[in-house]
Formats: C-alpha cells, sequence, structure tokens
C-alpha cells in the first residue's frame, strides 16, 4: 500500500533530475584468454621474412627464406638424418636431465628437512648456480670422457641446480599447518614426508622442472660441441661454422620445437597431479 | 581418561603468556575455555596434546585411553588442515594408514566416522569443493575416526560463518549425546562456550590466569540462549570477560 503511494511521487521527480547508468571501472588488469593471436603473430612474422626475402629487401645473407628452411627441414627428413640426428640428441636430454632432475630434488628435499644438509649445503649450491656450466665443458671431458659422459655431466649439472633452489623453496612453503596436523595425529616421520611434504611441495618441484628442462636444451648445444658426430646441437655448430643459414635456422627450428613439447609434457604432468589446486 | 594441569606457565622469551594453571579436565564432559585474545587460551591447547612444553608446571595424563583408540589427544584445527591433494576418505585414511589395521578395517571405519557425520555422500570430493562447513565436519570425522580419549579444539568454528556455526554446533551436541566424549574446546564466543561446555574457564588477558571457572548443569541437548537461566550465565560471563578484553584490545603487541 505505501507502494502505491510513493509511487508516483517518484516517477513525478525523475524528469528534473539527470540519469545514467554507473560507469564501470572494475575489472582490474585480469588476462583475458585471446585463442589464436598467439599463432597470428607467428604467421605474420613469418609471412613478413617470406615476402622480405622474395621481394629483396631482406637480403639472404641477413635471414634465410622460410620457405627454403621448411625444405631443408623436409630434406632432414627425407634423408634420414632427422632421426639420426635427433636420438642421440633426446638420449642425452633424458639421461643427462633425469640425472641432474633426480639427484637435484633428491638434495633440495634433503636441504628442506635436515637444518645440518640446508647449513652445509645452501653456500655450496648459491655457489655453483652462477657459474656457467659451458665454461666447464672441458674439465668435463677429463672427468668423464669425450664420450657421452662428459655430454650428461654437463646436462646433469646446469639442470642440478635450478631443481635444488625450486625443490628446497618448496618444501619451505609445504603449509605448516598440515605439518602439525599430522604430528598431532602421531603420523610417522616418513609418513609425514611422503603424504604431506612431498605432495605439498609438487607444484614448486614442477615449475622448477620447467625451467630445468629449458636449460637442459640450451646445454645440448654447448655438450655437442665438442667430440660429438651426431647430435641437433652437432647438426647447428656444423652449419653455423659453414654459414649454412638454411640448415642453422632448421636445427634451431627443431630446438624451439622440443621445447614447446616438454613444457607442454610438463603441463600435461601437471595438470593431472595438481588437479587439487584451487 | 582425563587431563590435569598443575601450576601450568609459559613464556615466549621475556612475555609471560600464561601464569600458573591450575586445572582438572574432567572426563566425558567438554570443557570450554575462554579469555581475551591473546591470553595464551590457544597455547594451553598445545600443551595439553604435547604438541608444546610449558617452561613451568606439568601437564599428566590420569588413567589409560580406551584400547581401540588410536591416538588419545586429537586436535580439530581453527583452519581445518586438510590435505588439498586427498579426497574426503583419503584425508581420513590418513591418519589410519600408519597403524597396520589392515584395508577392511580401515574401509569400515571410515565409512563409519562419514556416516556418523553425514558425509557419506561427499566421500570422493576433493577439499576445494567443499564449503567450509563441510571442511570443518570432514576435520571432525577425521577425529572421531582414531578413537581419541581427548578432543582438543581450537576455535573449531571461529573460520566459519554464522549460520554454519549453529548448524555445527548442533552436529556436536549431536554426537556427544550419542556417544559422550572428553573434550576442551578454545573459543573466543561467548555463545559457543554457554552452548557446549559443561564447565566454562574464563581466563584474564595475558598473562593468562584463571579467572573464574563456571559450571552448567543444564543438559547439553536442551539448551538454547532464549532460557533465561544461560542467557543470564552468558551475561556473567560477558561481564566477566568485558573489561579485559578492553584492556586486551589496547595492549601492544610485542612478538
Amino acid at each position: 500500500m505505501s507502494d502505491a503511494v510513493l509511487e508516483p511521487k517518484r516517477t513525478a521527480e525523475a524528469p528534473a533530475q539527470a540519469q545514467r547508468p554507473v560507469p564501470f571501472r572494475g575489472g582490474g588488469f585480469k588476462p583475458v584468454e585471446r585463442g589464436g593471436i598467439g599463432l597470428i603473430v607467428f604467421i605474420v612474422l613469418i609471412g613478413l621474412a617470406e615476402m622480405g626475402t622474395r621481394q629483396g629487401w631482406i637480403s639472404p645473407l641477413t635471414l634465410p627464406r622460410p620457405s627454403d628452411v621448411f625444405w631443408t627441414l623436409v630434406e632432414f627428413y627425407q634423408t634420414g638424418q632427422l632421426v639420426l640426428n635427433i636420438l642421440p640428441s633426446l638420449t642425452r636430454l633424458a639421461v643427462g636431465a633425469a640425472i641432474g632432475a633426480g639427484t637435484g630434488i633428491a638434495i633440495g628435499l634433503m636441504i628442506g628437512l635436515f637444518s645440518y644438509v640446508r647449513a652445509g649445503l645452501v653456500p655450496l649450491v648459491a655457489a655453483i648456480f652462477p657459474i656457467p656450466k659451458i665454461a666447464l665443458l672441458p674439465l668435463f671431458v677429463i672427468w668423464f670422457g669425450i664420450d657421452e659422459g662428459s655430454k650428461y655431466a654437463l646436462i646433469a649439472f646446469g639442470t642440478f641446480t635450478p631443481t635444488v633452489v625450486a625443490t628446497y623453496g618448496a618444501v619451505d612453503n609445504v603449509d605448516r599447518t598440515l605439518i602439525r596436523m599430522g604430528q598431532s595425529f602421531g603420523l610417522s616421520w616418513m609418513s609425514i614426508v611422503r603424504k604431506i611434504v612431498l605432495p605439498g611441495a609438487m607444484p614448486g618441484i614442477l615449475s622448477g622442472l620447467r625451467i630445468s628442462l629449458a636449460i637442459a636444451i640450451i646445454l645440448l648445444v654447448a655438450a655437442e660441441m665438442l667430440g660429438a658426430e651426431y647430435g641437433i646441437g652437432a647438426y647447428i655448430l656444423q652449419a653455423g661454422s659453414l654459414y649454412d643459414l638454411d640448415r642453422l635456422f632448421a636445427g634451431v627450428l627443431i630446438l624451439s620445437v622440443l621445447g614447446v613439447l616438454m613444457n607442454s609434457a610438463v603441463g600435461w604432468i601437471e595438470r593431472r597431479v595438481l588437479a587439487w589446486r584451487v | 581418561m582425563h587431563i590435569r594441569l598443575d601450576g601450568v606457565g609459559h613464556q615466549y622469551g621475556a612475555v609471560e603468556v600464561l601464569q600458573d594453571i591450575t586445572l582438572e579436565i574432567p572426563s566425558g564432559q567438554i570443557t570450554c575455555i575462554v579469555g581475551p585474545s591473546g591470553c595464551g587460551k590457544s597455547t594451553l591447547l598445545r600443551f595439553m596434546g604435547g604438541l608444546e612444553q610449558p617452561t613451568s608446571g606439568s601437564v599428566t595424563e590420569v588413567g589409560a585411553p580406551p584400547d581401540d583408540c588410536l591416538n588419545a589427544f586429537t586436535y580439530i584445527f581453527q583452519d581445518f588442515a586438510l590435505l588439498p591433494w586427498r579426497t574426503v576418505a583419503g584425508n581420513i585414511s590418513l591418519v589410519l594408514e600408519d597403524h597396520g589395521l589392515g584395508q577392511s578395517a580401515v574401509t569400515k571405519t571410515i565409512a563409519d566416522v562419514l556416516a556418523r557425520t553425514s558425509l557419506s555422500d561427499f566421500k570422493d570430493a576433493l577439499p576445494k569443493q567443499l564449503s567450509g562447513g563441510m571442511k570443518q565436519r570432514v576435520a571432525i570425522a577425521r577425529a572421531l575416526a582414531v578413537n581419541p580419549a581427548v578432543l582438543l579444539m581450537d576455535e573449531p568454528l571461529s573460520a566459519l560463518d554464522a549460520q554454519t556455526r549453529e548448524l555445527l554446533m548442533d552436529d556436536l551436541v549431536t554426537l556427544w549425546t550419542r556417544a559422550p566424549f572428553t573434550a576442551v574446546y578454545v573459543t573466543h564466543n561467548l555463545q559457543e562456550a554457554v552452548r557446549l561446555g559443561h564447565q566454562i574457564v574464563v581466563l584474564s588477558r595475558r598473562p593468562g590466569r584463571i579467572h573464574e571457572i563456571v559450571e552448567i548443569d543444564a543438559p547439553l541437548p536442551g539448551r538454547s540462549l532464549s532460557d533465561p537461566v544461560l542467557q543470564k550465565q552468558h551475561d556473567h560471563l560477558w561481564q566477566l570477560m568485558r573489561d579485559e578484553a578492553r584492556a586486551a584490545d589496547a595492549e601492544l603487541v610485542h612478538v
């Protein structure tokens, strides 16, 4: 009833005052999904390079023609050279990264769990982290031989330090209240580590793994500088010393694709293992 | 089985947080500890379960826990402390796995406690899918699974909204009525204390001392705040706490 009384009054007053919707100013800086843009950037850049090299405003010495690089790749595959070169590289990556990341996670966990290990090893890790591992290649050749040993060692050493740092950081970040809960229920030390600390540290360990694997690919080329007959790195270095830009770019492209594949592999593992994350 | 505290006092560095607490936690009853913030009530609870040690005085367990008890002093935390990577059933199984019970016994216990807390339908849900009230129910189920001699509850309802708090208080009352348990319930909420406590221990502000112990005789199931006797007791507790709370509020924190 009171509504009926109020209603005419409001409408009567309304025209006198200007009305407009409250302007929207929220939204923040939230990233918005824009599918396909990444692909368009690639296509436009490659298209420009192709056009430039065909029309001559990019000299073939500056940049190889993208289509030439593509045909080099096709030829590389058809002659069987691709498989011949990529298999040793993948083995080196797999063995080296497995050793490096494996020991890195183990040492990182020890640092996170034991104060003595932390006090002893954190300064050491900080000391070896900034060493350019490539500089140590001659040393590794002397220690592990010119064959596969030195290549595994270089990649392993390069992936080791970032994995250690990521792992003990991740262990430090495990929710303390969960550990206290485990202790209050009388869980054994081993159970707390296996069922609370390790899964809790997994997000940090996996994001460390992303970085480590990228470093492993970078070091692959360096590892194949000495005494490698086959391998993508060796192929790139050979092409580079001959200024064969087509083959150089073909090799680099393969490494890029390898990086993307590894990254999406880690992403796939994350989606499966870390489905519990909010 | 019950707990006896004798002259318990505690200091963090130069700051004295608790002073000369002598208290009996009677078996089969709920003891509420109330006090202004920073009076050391949560610290006191950690002493009772052995998560921390007092600088003076002693905490003694009197009598033996029941035979099928897996973890005599069992906590329920304010922030639930559920493992986010385990399902509801997995979180409960976590506290049973170390006891070598065998798969069938574990499954049976889980089904039993989930039924008692009416969570059976949420067995396979992850904590992120549950509301705050549901999460605390899971934590309660987990605590019941180990068949505790004493339940130690550290502000278990403080992270929940008022309606959920009401519902969970009803649940606790039902659980207690069906099978009376010994519990120490720390809270700053006087309504919770009056609703759930058989004895209410009022602590003073820091350093926490026992200000008064109030006994409430009314049976748990029928309690409601519209009852004038309980309302009077609530008001009495508030009178006791009011000045302490105001003084505690105005203090600087030295941490």
